[in-house]
């Protein structure tokens, strides 16, 4: 038990700091780098990409171990043993994405309007973005069980989330730089992206 | 004197003069040595003798016993293993030929029969001398190719040549080992400085410490040169790892004081033992690695300095001395495998460059939290990393460097989440 929890805590470190989404892997940079201009969207923009992760990774996890992967039909009786819908797999994970934004979409339209029209269109947009999606493909490629994909859904989410609101708030301190004119907007965010993976890269290979 | 000779060729870097473009360097030199005669005219009106200027000198004020220390021990350690290595055997040809030698021929110097204990007397100039042949070219390498990227930086941006260049042209090469490639010094710091630091608008708006930034940016892309056994004493042709470096190559349960004194390196093949024999060795910096790194007193008096001074923020520093015990305690009393996890938390204060990392580069004011509970936090989340670092990461034996690069991109959201709490507590009073 005590392992297992320690293995279930180590993976949560490790989607968060070592194979960070944004900052290892430089997925989701489109929205990582439009909706960073200030630290409050930021943070609303990292609890949402929390939400979704945490709950569409296990969702798609229970799909893949239940329909999609090879044999997974084989309770629905014999006839479907050796049914393999893995070539699905990216429709149904998008499916699920989509839903969940419509969902979430809809909860802070009622509940907290002032949020919903900051995020404006990268709300509905996280259902594109490639974090989320790479956040199920590599829970597939890993072989993540139920636990630990919940798990790595929070950890990843919470990962990409914390280095959105980093950048944004180095992108905050850095607005009265006097930053040479051909670097300033986009430029100079890509450097800052470069630098702040140079300062998570301490954790790589623990 | 030199005041009637600034004051004779001021006007050829005057707007119209012969050397208009290159007025940031006059007006380097001019304030540099004299205090600038211009006075504020508007209304704000701040009237203090620690400007930027004075704050910057305080901190090469406060590295002096650094430098020496990196110029003595760079020395001794080279001397003591030329010395052991004669005991073995004498490979003249290995520095025959190496201009250095040539010159600590010409000055008298027998580097080979140097007996003297640490720091006495009698091999304090030897040391000093030998080292100082290993330090200068790399802080003139240093000065020389940053100092040109911040001219010319200066020159198209028509900023000002700012101090704060002196202190990243003196803190880059103390973290060097004594035998890097000259190139890899003048590439280091021309990225920091102009990746780390000139690219946001020079000194003040960067948010990673340039030098850090030029160091970090070496220990990755050469990080087989940079961080092997062969870098660390300055004797060609001797390897052996630093105190951190053996520690994950050692035998589980090793106790840290026995691995450390028997630290060993080869040279040609020959053991020789290279250890810091005591935590008294290692605190005053008998051992080798990055070359102002080594002696936790020397930066402790440069702490004092600072802290003295005001200059450095007291709260930094205790914050990573409560990161480092806090963690490294909790790991030493718990039942782990790896030696690392092993380290007591007293000798984690004085291996590898913590001294060095959270004395001189964490309390970096441009790139630091600034808030007071941020920066409680920043030095404790150094600490804390740090720790991490040096126990469970295999890959990476040193943790200072990046546990600070990382705590640095951290400060800007620890700052605006302490002003946001301060706001929230102040419109609840006044609510």
């Amino acid at each position: 038990m005590w392992n297992y929890s320690y293995d279930l805590f180590s993976l949560f470190m490790r989607a968060v700091f070592v194979e960070n989404l944004a900052l290892a892997f430089f997925l989701g940079m489109c929205t990582f780098i439009a909706v960073s201009k200030n630290v409050k969207t930021a943070i609303g923009l990292a609890i949402a990409v929390v939400l979704v992760q945490t709950i569409t990774v296990p969702t798609n996890n229970l799909l893949y171990n239940y329909m999609l992967k090879p044999g997974a039909l084989a309770w629905l009786g014999s006839n479907f043993k050796d049914l393999d819908l893995s070539f699905l797999g990216l429709i149904v994970y998008i499916g699920v994405v989509a839903a969940m934004v419509q969902i979430m979409e809809m909860i802070l339209d009622k509940y907290f309007p002032a949020l919903y029209n900051t995020l404006g269109i990268f709300l509905p947009l996280i259902t594109v973005n490639c974090a989320i999606l790479g956040g199920s493909l590599f829970m597939v490629e890993n072989k993540y069980d139920f636990p630990q994909s919940v798990v790595y859904g929070l950890g990843a989410g919470f990962g990409w989330g914390l280095a959105i609101m980093l950048l944004a708030a180095i992108r905050e301190k850095l607005r009265y730089a006097d930053i040479p004119a051909g670097l300033r907007g986009l430029g100079i965010t890509f450097v800052i992206c470069g630098l702040m993976a140079l300062g998570f890269m301490s954790f790589q290979g623990i | 004197m030199l005041r009637k000779l600034l004051d004779k060729i001021e006007p050829l870097f005057k707007p119209g003069g012969k050397y208009e473009k290159f007025y940031p360097l006059y007006e380097a030199q001019d304030t540099f040595l004299f205090t600038p005669g211009e006075v504020t005219h508007g209304s704000t009106h701040v009237r203090d003798a620690l400007d930027l200027k004075r704050l910057m000198s305080m901190v090469i004020v406060a590295l002096i016993p650094c430098i020496f220390m990196a110029c003595y021990n760079t020395g001794y350690q080279a001397q003591k293993i030329l010395h052991a290595a004669g005991e073995v055997k004498l490979p003249e040809t290995l520095w025959d030929g190496s201009w250095r030698y040539s010159i600590m021929d010409a000055l008298g110097i027998n580097y080979k029969a140097n007996r003297g204990e640490f720091l006495s007397f009698g091999s304090l100039l030897p040391c000093l001398i030998h080292g100082a042949l290993f330090f200068l070219p790399i802080y003139i390498v240093t000065m020389a190719v940053g100092g040109t990227c911040e001219l010319i930086f200066s020159i198209v941006r028509k900023h000002e040549i700012n101090e704060g260049f002196l202190v990243t042209g003196m803190l880059f090469p103390l973290t060097l080992p004594p035998n890097i490639p000259l190139w890899q010094v003048a590439l280091g710091i021309a990225f920091g400085v102009v990746v780390g630091k000139e690219i946001f608008g020079g000194t003040g708006r960067n948010f990673l410490n340039p030098a850090l930034t030029g160091r970090a940016f070496l220990y990755f892309a050469y990080a087989k040169e940079i961080s092997g056994d062969k870098v660390w004493t300055a004797v060609d042709g001797y390897s052996g790892a630093t105190g951190l470096g053996q520690i994950n190559a050692v035998e589980p349960g090793t106790a840290t004081a026995a691995m450390m004194a028997s630290l060993s390196g080869t040279y040609n093949g020959e053991k020789i033992a290279a250890g810091a024999a005591s935590w008294w060795d290692a605190f005053i910096g008998n051992m080798h690695g990055s070359m102002g790194e080594t002696s936790a007193l020397a930066c402790l008096i440069g702490a004092v300095i600072l802290i003295a001074t005001r200059i450095g923020s007291w709260q930094i520093m205790a914050g990573t001395l409560v990161g480092l015990l806090g963690l490294s305690t909790v790991f030493w009393l718990l039942p782990f495998h790896a030696a690392a996890y092993h380290i007591p938390p007293w000798w984690h204060l004085v291996i590898g460059s913590y001294a060095f990392g959270a004395v001189f580069m964490a309390t970096d004011p441009v790139s630091a939290a600034m808030t007071t509970k941020g920066k409680w936090l920043y030095g404790i989340l150094i600490g804390v990393v740090t720790v991490i670092v040096r126990c469970m990461n295999v890959g990476f034996a040193e943790g200072v460097m990046l546990a600070i690069l990382f705590a640095n991109t951290c400060a800007p959201l620890i700052d605006y989440f302490v002003v946001q709490q301060n706001v929230k507590r102040r419109l609840l009073r006044t609510a």
